[in-house]
């Protein structure tokens, strides 16, 4: 590789609970990941085993200077051959990305280099494209389904992004943590259920689906949480049968993703899509991905999926956005404050 | 009124809707209720009353979600996810209910202790799968 024309940039994620950095090597439009840490590797033995998810204030401001040193000595990587940060600067909880912001600053000010905020949306939007073999081409159509978000958005360019759907209540990732508490399943519930699901069978109950009409994008997972709730409670005598719950979990998550996978096919239909980019922790259940690959190879769409470890909300994807659209010649910007609710 | 049965989410969300146009600048709303009791739809409705432009969605993962397009300000806040007192410290609630915005907490039980004095509290209980009491709930 030709290091001078290879840029390294920091990535900085700390919008939520996770803290996560990461080093990513941007060429000609391309990037490799150098290095990468999340705080739930590193700093993973708690007292209950991350059962409930650290309030990450603290968190945050106690890992990042950590994290980053780690990172650098790991990479083997000088502060001074660094060429860019990047970071996220919303959507997110306020006090969490004010760390993230506040060190990203901090650290472009002592070593005059450029700031480039992220929307933690955007990154995830992009994350199909890491570690693919096929470049960014626009326009695509984005799906994104985690814990905190459920969209669809017509991806036109850098910058021109276009929220087609987006949840009316519960994102899916939620839905299916909550549910898992109902059926006594431990946190976080969405791998739980997908572990039961794999021996039921997903025609044994029929679980209502949102807004389940022909063409209607919308979403609303929040229905079929209420669904579950009374279904199990209504078979109450079966609920210590393993076999019962194996099906009921199948049957609700079939109904869960194949919501998802008929919306992304129904919004790539009317928008004459070719692409479709699907991110986001939920696309860590490889149901949904079969689901997809089947439902994109019938309308013959090409479908990019995020690497498994990539799904769920890391700093690779924020430094890698960055990376991207300054090769593409966009200026660093930086917000003035940070956006709690930064749209897309 | 300090209670009433809703027998659908709509009604429940036309409660909501009152109990925003009544609120006031500091107001703190604490919902109590299981999972599936209507706490998120009546909280929608509140934000109608507010004049909330914005859809408002669940904020169990992000804890927060602020509305800033009504009469006044709305805090949504969720602590579903935290395991107690202390990580509902950690948030600095104070700082919100400090100012002339309404805050509206779900899952209030995280943090009895710290609530304010003025904490208006709401229990949401499951009568049958469509039926909800909606009542004034004594600290």
């Amino acid at each position: 590789m030709d290091r001078r024309k290879t840029t390294l940039w920091l990535g900085i994620e700390s919008s939520c609970d996770e803290t996560g950095v990461a080093l990513v090597a941007e060429q000609a439009g391309r990037t490799q990941i150098v290095g990468a840490l999340l705080a739930s590797q590193v700093y993973r033995h708690r007292p209950y085993g991350g059962v409930v998810p650290e309030l990450a204030v603290r968190e945050h401001s106690r890992n990042l200077p950590l994290l980053v040193a780690r990172l650098f000595r790991e990479a083997s990587i000088a502060l001074r051959e660094l060429g860019g940060i990047a970071v996220t600067e919303g959507p997110g909880l306020a006090s969490c990305l004010l760390v993230g912001n506040a060190y990203a600053r901090a650290m472009g000010a002592a070593l005059g280099l450029p700031v480039f905020g992220v929307n933690h949306l955007e990154g995830h939007l992009f994350s199909p494209f890491l570690e693919a073999e096929e470049s960014i081409s626009f326009p695509f159509l984005g799906l994104v389904v985690s814990g905190g978000h459920t969209i669809l958005a017509s991806v036109e360019g850098w910058n021109r992004y276009r929220i087609l759907s987006s949840t009316s209540d519960d994102a899916a990732g939620e839905a299916l943590d909550k549910i898992a508490r109902l059926l006594g399943l431990p946190y976080p519930g969405g791998p739980e259920i997908e572990k039961l699901a794999a021996r039921g069978n997903p025609k044994a109950f029929r679980f209502p689906r949102g807004f389940p009409e022909a063409r209607d994008l919308r979403f609303s997972f929040s229905g079929v949480k209420t669904a579950v709730r009374y279904f199990l409670e209504k078979h109450a005598e079966e609920r210590g049968d393993p076999a019962f719950l194996a099906d009921v979990a199948a049957s609700l998550q079939e109904a869960v993703l194949r919501t998802l996978c008929e919306k992304a096919l129904w919004a790539a239909a009317g928008g004459g899509f070719r692409i479709l980019a699907a991110s986001g922790g939920v696309l860590a259940n490889q149901r949904l991905r079969e689901l997809l690959e089947a439902g994109c190879h019938h309308a013959r769409l090409a479908l990019h999926i995020a690497p498994s470890a990539l799904c769920t909300d890391n700093a690779v994807m924020i430094a890698s956005a960055a990376a991207w659209k300054s090769a593409a010649g966009l200026p660093a910007s930086l917000g003035e404050d940070v956006d709690p609710g930064l749209p897309l | 009124m300090d209670s009433i049965i809703s027998t659908s989410p709509e009604e429940t969300e036309r409660f909501g809707r009152r109990l925003g146009e009544e609120s006031s600048p500091h107001s703190v709303f604490a919902l109590y209720g299981e999972l599936g009791a209507g706490k998120s739809t009546l909280t929608r409705g509140m934000a109608l009353g507010i004049g909330v432009l914005e859809p408002v969605t669940s904020p169990t993962f992000t804890l927060v979600h602020e509305y800033r397009s009504g009469r006044l300000p709305l805090v949504h806040v969720d602590l579903y996810r935290l395991e107690g007192p202390q990580e509902a410290a950690a948030l600095h609630l104070e700082e919100f209910w400090a100012e002339p915005v309404v805050v509206v907490i779900e899952w209030p039980e995280k943090m009895e202790d710290l609530l304010p004095r003025q904490t208006e509290r709401w229990e949401l209980l499951l009568l049958s799968e469509k039926e909800r009491m909606i009542r004034r709930k004594l600290a």
